[in-house]
């Protein structure tokens, strides 16, 4: 355990953040804690902003693993669908407050992802990716079969009084959107603190050069360790939020190898390794999804999926940066052309 | 168990794995001369089935005719593929090449769900149906069918990689592909060319499919993912490990749909995948 000595050399601590920066940071979570209000009567709006909020911690989750580790997974759906069935069989069988069920989903999520990061960081590049598909795969194929958990027809939650006791609201939905936002915020805050701690510099270095930063004295597996743990227990939270605000789970909705894609995207799309990153892409993606599930309601024909799959494609090959690399790329000549 | 049985289920299962082995020999030839792993190789696959199974009903031909326009139309695709998308990812990150592949997935996907919506289409009444009984084992004739069509393709693909001289570049270029530079190799064709072969096994091994196979949106996962298992086994890139890593998992996969539900029938075909990726990261079979 004892660090070894060329480590006290090192310092980790990024620039410290402006005043501005964290002065606008409060004031727009302030505001977005006020949109309820004007919300009333419009369950459309509603809706959208609550599941952007959720996404947006679903993709800081997959970012602290695919951005800032740069250990790519596509099976991330695993670790949402397993929080959802934790805290949901946690309260069928045993009883237990969903909110204590949101935590045991965490820690089941989490386990899962350090039991399974075990065997699987061994494995670089394009044999992780596949190894990540194809364990969530197998995940996916045994919970539709196996009788537990409700096999392929899922579980449903029983109805229960509206409060927050209970986690579930019927006829005003504002509650899920504070909490959605509420986890946003804790997210986030979390990430920035955790990109700018040793832990986010090791990360970073485990993505850059993993022997390099074996070199240095640290264990890659160690590091990629608590960023699997990090990112797969938020992502358990989130399933069991999805579970309370849907009170329906079943194999195709909440462990999905589309979960998986969407988000990877959220933050690929928006930047990856970055904090605003999955914001960006959370706001935009979800925006696209959730109009076109209105124009080609019930057709059951993926008109998002359509679109996200060209985007990642354009997005790869022209700007593999995402939008924040657009942003910062589009700064950098509009401060040229002021000079 | 009777013999008999053993044998069925033996029999059945090297038919499969022809297949098998078809899909992953793509996969690794990508592998080997460009180092990507092709994450919509189960779409190319998706994407002939549907091919063969529409110039069926629409057209009334058998799959058996329209094999060798579907392979040709495939091996258009695939350079297609590589000169529009992968030929711009190629220098880049790593994670845009995985990227890259992964939205073609993503993208044909849902075009096939946006076009044929999620409905289970196969064919009925090709040409080859019927069973064969040889001994006390009976066989289905698409599925030989299958099984010597894949066989032939191997073969004919093996004689253009061994003994051909663009099949002496192609190699050349895997090995080393700036000492192929040098030796005025266009690396560029190459890697096309490797696209398009690739492309067109898969439209062999759709086509020969479709005959005893129900084609979805999502047919191509299946498969991908088995192919990707197939390479793990055989050694990424190699393409004779390929071949006798797709017979060894259709035999497999046969015996494990035997003893438990068909549904799992591939979960031990993918721990398979994790242990042998642990212990060889080159595969069983491949280079140390």
């Amino acid at each position: 355990m004892s660090a070894p000595s060329v480590n006290k050399g090192l310092t980790f601590a990024g620039s410290p953040i402006k005043l501005r920066n964290i002065v606008l940071f409060f004031a727009g979570v302030g505001i977005l804690y006020l949109i309820p209000q004007f919300l009333d009567g419009k369950p459309f709006e509603l809706r959208l902003l609550t599941v952007i909020f959720l996404y947006a911690v679903m993709g800081q989750s997959w970012n602290i693993l695919g951005g800032y580790a740069g250990q790519i997974s596509i099976g991330h759906a695993m670790f949402f669908g397993l929080g959802a069935y934790t805290s949901t069989i946690a309260f069928l069988n045993f009883g237990v407050n969903p909110w204590i069920g949101g935590l045991l989903a965490v820690a089941v999520s989490a386990l899962a992802g350090v039991l399974i990061g075990i065997p699987c960081f061994r494995l670089r590049s394009h044999y992780f990716v596949i190894a990540t598909l194809v364990v969530a795969e197998s995940i996916f194929l045994i919970f539709s079969e196996w009788s537990f958990v409700g096999a392929a027809i899922g579980l449903e939650l029983p109805i229960r009084p509206s409060g927050w006791e209970n986690f579930q609201f019927h006829r005003n939905k504002i509650p899920y959107y504070y909490i959605a936002l509420t986890m946003l915020v804790v997210v986030t805050i979390f990430v920035i603190w955790m990109e700018r701690s040793k832990i986010g510099f090791v990360l970073k270095g485990i993505r850059d050069d993993e022997d390099a930063v074996r070199s240095l004295g640290f264990s890659p597996l160690r590091y990629k360790l608590i960023a699997m743990a990090f990112s797969a227990g938020i992502l358990g939270f989130c399933g069991t939020f999805y579970a309370q605000y849907v009170l329906l789970i079943e194999p195709p909705t909440v462990l999905f190898a589309s979960i998986s894609v969407i988000v990877a995207l959220i933050p690929i799309f928006g930047g990856i390794g970055t904090v605003a990153g999955p914001i960006i892409g959370s706001v935009i993606l979800l925006t696209i999804s959730e109009y076109s599930r209105v124009h080609f309601s019930g057709s059951g024909r993926n008109v998002d999926l359509l679109i996200y799959g060209a985007l990642i494609m354009v997005f790869a090959a022209y700007c593999p940066g995402g939008v924040m690399s657009m942003i910062s790329s589009l700064r950098a000549r509009f401060r040229k052309g002021a000079v | 168990m009777t013999a008999e049985l053993l044998l069925q289920l033996l029999v059945s299962g090297l038919g499969m794995g022809f297949i098998f082995a078809l899909i992953a020999i793509g996969l690794a030839l990508i592998y080997g001369v460009m180092n990507v792993v092709n994450f919509a190789h189960g779409e190319f696959l998706m994407i002939s089935m549907y091919a063969s199974v529409f110039a069926f009903t629409l057209g009334g031909l058998d799959p058996v005719v329209t094999l060798p326009f579907v392979a040709v139309a495939m091996f258009g695709f695939g350079v297609a593929v590589y000169y529009l998308l992968m030929k711009r990812v190629l220098g880049g990150a790593m994670h845009s090449q995985i990227f890259a592949t992964f939205g073609l997935m993503v993208f044909l996907q849902a075009a096939a769900q946006f076009t044929f919506g999620a409905d289970y289409y196969s064919i009925n009444h090709s040409w080859l149906g019927g069973t064969v009984r040889i001994g006390g084992v009976t066989l289905p004739m698409p599925q030989i069918v299958a099984a010597v069509g894949a066989i032939l393709c191997t073969a004919c693909l093996y004689l253009l990689v061994f003994r051909t001289r663009v099949g002496r570049s192609l190699r050349a270029v895997s090995q080393d592909r700036v000492a192929a530079l040098t030796m005025g190799i266009d690396a560029d064709r190459m890697n096309a060319l490797a696209w398009g072969l690739a492309a067109a096994c898969i439209g062999v091994a759709g086509s020969l499919l479709s005959n005893f196979y129900y084609v979805f949106p999502r047919v191509g996962a299946v498969f991908v993912l088995v192919a990707y298992v197939t390479v793990a086994l055989g050694g990424f890139g190699s393409i004779g490990g390929a071949l006798a890593a797709g017979v060894a998992i259709g035999v497999l996969q046969v015996f494990s749909g035997f003893f438990m539900t068909s549904t799992l029938k591939f979960v031990p075909v993918f721990a398979l995948y994790l242990l042998i990726v642990l212990f060889r990261p080159t595969g069983l079979l491949g280079k140390q």
